[in-house]
């Protein structure tokens, strides 16, 4: 598999996560498009050094081509479908969590 | 001076300067529920490094041997990749928490 494509499995994956397997349904909730775009900024800002710098470097023939502030566009789809994962399993956790310490 | 190689330490270092202070001002409380961090970070963690060690074997990427401390890990991933997993995550999640404490009228779905 290309990078191109296992970024797409990866998104597919966290939405899955969000919107069907533990239903935490960040995906329609303001506080985590308000946490993605405070975060975005960011990570263009540390995947530009990381790229430009040539600490990590692609084989162009694993990715489209198309780059923003230095680094593939396949790295913002893989930023989204982590940052999605991660908090998707932290709400999750953090309601059973409260379940387990306050039964109903 | 062998400044070179911090380059990726130094992006890691930056991560936690730009969220960390979030745990002591708006006292979002993350670190100390490690339980909770560990179930939220470890399964992403364990499917993008497995396909990261892939990738390099595969040279579909490579990280510059002169830019990481030289510290590997398993499948002969720096030591700074495996942070990685760790403080951005830690990052994201005090970031939503911070927003959380801002907004308290918005709900996030793990409310009481």
């Amino acid at each position: 598999m290309t990078y191109t494509e296992i970024v797409f499995l990866a998104l597919g994956l966290a939405m899955a996560l969000d919107l069907l397997i533990i239903k935490t349904g960040l995906l329609g909730r303001k506080t985590f498009w308000t946490s993605y775009a405070i975060i975005l900024p960011f990570q263009l800002l540390t995947n530009w050094w990381l790229t430009s710098r040539e600490i990590v470097m692609y084989n162009s023939k694993d990715i489209l081509g198309v780059r923003i502030a230095s680094a593939p566009i396949e790295d913002l789809i893989y930023g989204f479908a982590l940052i999605l994962g991660v908090l998707s399993l932290w709400v999750h956790y953090g309601k059973r969590q409260r379940k387990k310490t306050f039964p109903a | 001076m062998y400044v070179e190689k911090y380059g990726y330490v130094g992006m890691l270092v930056f991560t936690v300067l730009a969220s960390f202070w979030l745990e002591f001002v708006l006292k979002v409380q993350v670190l100390r529920r490690i339980k909770r961090i560990a179930q939220s970070i470890l399964p992403p963690a364990i499917f993008f490094l497995t396909w990261d060690a892939i990738a390099v074997h595969r040279n579909q990427w490579s990280f510059d041997a002169d830019q990481v401390v030289g510290i590997y890990g398993p499948f002969h991933l720096p030591v700074e990749e495996y942070l990685f997993f760790i403080v951005v995550p830690l990052a994201v999640i005090m970031t939503l928490e911070a927003v959380r404490r801002v907004k308290i009228q918005w709900r996030v779905g793990d409310e009481e």
